[in-house]
């Protein structure tokens, strides 16, 4: 059962002065938590945190760069719904999630002739995604693949090729699954056939026995950290999911690890920068947007100690071992072979997630 | 009714002022911290996720839908076994320390006892993947040892969860044992001795009752503190199972559904009151 809101509605009262309360609160209590309008406040993915990327943009600039991490573009969206207007300068978002922000009224546009759009791979742009009614809101700074992650002195690299080999017997209780729906979603959706882009809810039971068969052979189902740690501690051989961002930056210590983009292809992540509407300071936010995207920023944020990962520029100034670990090189192949992220509506992204939630408790 | 002081009568203006002056900021830090903050999620818990307005569809989502209830079922299993396991580790771990460590060692031996609370509760989870795990120490000597010839799977699994847990509140319910422990006069003891009682009936007829609201404590602590976690069984549990926690995390990190983990939580809230009622029922049963 659901009613629509109504200004008589006795519990929306009660809530704006609720909200009111705890925005006064809030105002008391982190009247100095937030830094000063000359600083620069983003909130950020973890690979933003990296001071090797950071501290040549602050020093060049003069400016505090205060960071916060989050992790979902929910969790995000609630920091910037909790605060106020202006605290916030610019944020790193799913590009796929863009339009969540525009249609909070969140984003402004960014100026395309001020950013190196013409240096960008091409299928990374996200336009579809990216800009909105005609205006670009978010630039993607940084993607990869949700794809097969493996040892390969463990396994047989050629079985890396194909995603059945992800429910085969032969690796029965050697797969790790990153704990990320969507992803996983769309790599079942690869396994079987379809088209990530074309999901729809007819397609969820077909797409929910692949996940069974998965979760069969896995081993556990990690986030970030622990499906990383599993898969470089010999824990599991093969994580679904996995990717440059979780092999490259271990290539040092584990040069065994690696990534394949198998013949049914792999899913295609990319996160963006936005800058928001009611910042205070734009021109350094813009400054800042156009840092990342130079080709040193791109370098550094490629390579950032978190994790690695491609950088959507293509004039990035990486070094030649920098590059055969990410495979800069292969990238027009893999791109080709690549799918979007699914990008379901609202309803089908609550059915995929309690799907998911059935994965997860399948015995 | 106005206050009065010691002797009976009434306190002047000032003085009846200074109760409610000494209890204001408790009251207020209740309010400010637990009960505003708990109306605002009651409130979250009965709005729509899309559109706003009144709804209930985030509570009949946990009863219609399987997935969610065996979260329920297995927090309520993970948490019955942790406090029982802590419980029958913990009192004889208590019981040596208050009455087999000699008195000026007592000290040392429980600092010792709950060293393992100065490290972090994130490292101390992945410590033990670490000793869980397939190449870790346990395996590695059950292998060496040729106890096993494969390693068996420790970590990812609800065993992993469990020892987790138990790892951290058997320290948690040494203490409140130990403490009652040492609260029980010697009298009682040689009172029973008196009486004919050997060692073991005195324990189960004297010692074990008396100490028994103090297990209950620790029992109570133990069971809300393991049902609201989120730590442990992400690390440990490696996700093969879901426990209450982790589904309300689940709701918040992509899709920001906050009023739908504001009424898994409400209904996690309600099962850890029914404890406390329960738990305190008992109690004033034991002292009746």
């Amino acid at each position: 059962m659901s009613v629509k809101s109504a200004s008589g509605n006795p519990l929306s009262a009660l809530k704006v002065h609720l909200h009111a309360a705890c925005a006064a609160t809030a105002l008391l209590f982190g009247a100095g938590s937030l830094a000063e309008a000359a600083d620069l406040n983003a909130l950020i993915w973890c690979d933003h945190s990296d001071p090797a990327l950071l501290q040549p943009f602050e020093e060049a600039n003069n400016v505090k760069v205060n960071v916060k991490e989050f992790e979902g573009t929910g969790a995000g969206l609630a920091i910037v719904e909790q605060s106020q207007p202006g605290d916030w300068d610019v944020m790193v978002i799913d590009s796929i999630d863009v339009p969540r922000g525009v249609e909070k009224g969140l984003f402004e546009p960014l100026p395309e002739d001020k950013l190196p759009m013409g240096d960008l791979f091409p299928q990374v742009k996200m336009d579809g995604s990216t800009v909105v009614g005609g205006k670009r809101y978010g630039i993607t700074e940084k993607f990869g693949y949700n794809t097969i992650g493996y040892n390969k002195t463990k396994v047989d690299p050629a079985d890396m090729q194909s995603l059945a080999s992800l429910t085969s017997d032969k690796y029965k209780g050697k797969v790790a699954i990153y704990d990320y729906y969507l992803p996983v979603i769309g790599m079942a959706a690869l396994a079987i056939g379809k088209k990530t882009a074309d999901l729809t809810e007819a397609d969820l039971p077909a797409l929910k026995d692949e996940l069974l068969k998965m979760k069969a052979n896995a081993k556990l189902v990690g986030e970030v950290t622990a499906s990383q740690t599993a898969l470089a501690t010999g824990e599991v051989d093969i994580l679904v999911g996995g990717g440059e961002w979780v092999t490259a930056g271990l290539a040092k210590e584990n040069p065994a690890l690696d990534f394949s983009i198998p013949k049914e292809g792999a899913v295609l992540w990319s996160q963006s920068l936005a800058m928001f509407k009611d910042s205070k300071n734009k021109d350094m936010a813009l400054k800042f947007i156009q840092y990342i995207m130079s080709p040193e920023g791109q370098a550094r944020l490629a390579t950032s100690s978190c994790y690695w990962g491609m950088p959507s520029n293509t004039k990035a100034a990486l070094t030649d071992d920098q590059k055969k670990v990410l495979r800069f090189d292969e990238q027009p192949g893999f791109l080709a072979r690549a799918q979007s992220y699914p990008a379901p509506n609202a309803d089908l992204d609550k059915k995929m997630q309690d799907m998911w939630t059935e994965m997860l408790q399948a015995k | 009714m106005n206050p009065t002081g010691n002797d009976g009568r009434a306190l002047p203006r000032a003085g009846r002022a200074l109760p409610w002056a000494l209890v204001t900021p408790a009251l207020g830090w209740t309010l400010l911290f637990f009960v505003l903050p708990f109306i605002a999620m009651g409130l979250s818990s009965l709005t729509a996720h899309e559109g706003g307005g009144f709804t209930l569809t985030n509570y009949s989502q946990f009863f219609t839908n399987p997935s969610y209830w065996q979260a329920m079922v297995n927090s309520l299993e993970v948490t019955a076994i942790v406090t029982v396991v802590s419980v029958l580790l913990a009192y004889p771990f208590a019981w040596i320390l208050a009455e087999q460590v000699p008195e000026r060692w007592q000290r040392l031996a429980l600092m010792l006892a709950v060293l393992p609370f100065w490290t972090s509760y994130v490292v101390r989870s992945y410590s033990w993947l670490l000793v869980l795990a397939q190449n870790g120490v346990i395996n590695r000597a059950l292998t060496g040892s040729g106890l096993v010839t494969e390693p068996l799977q420790l970590a990812n699994t609800r065993f992993a969860t469990v020892t987790g847990f138990v790892h951290f509140f058997v320290m948690l319910l040494t203490l409140t044992i130990f403490a009652n422990l040492k609260q029980l006069s010697p009298s009682y003891r040689k009172a029973a001795a008196d009486l004919g009682a050997g060692p073991v009936r005195t324990f189960l007829h004297v010692v074990l009752p008396l100490t028994l609201p103090g297990i209950m404590v620790g029992a109570f602590l133990t069971f809300v503190l393991c049902i609201g976690d989120y730590i442990t069984p992400q690390i440990l549990g490696g996700n093969n199972e879901l426990l209450m926690p982790q589904l309300v995390m689940m709701q918040i990190g992509r899709r920001g559904d906050f009023p739908l983990a504001s009424a898994l939580s409400i209904i996690l809230m309600a099962v850890v009151t029914i404890a406390y009622l329960a738990c305190a029922r008992w109690l004033k049963i034991e002292r009746a």
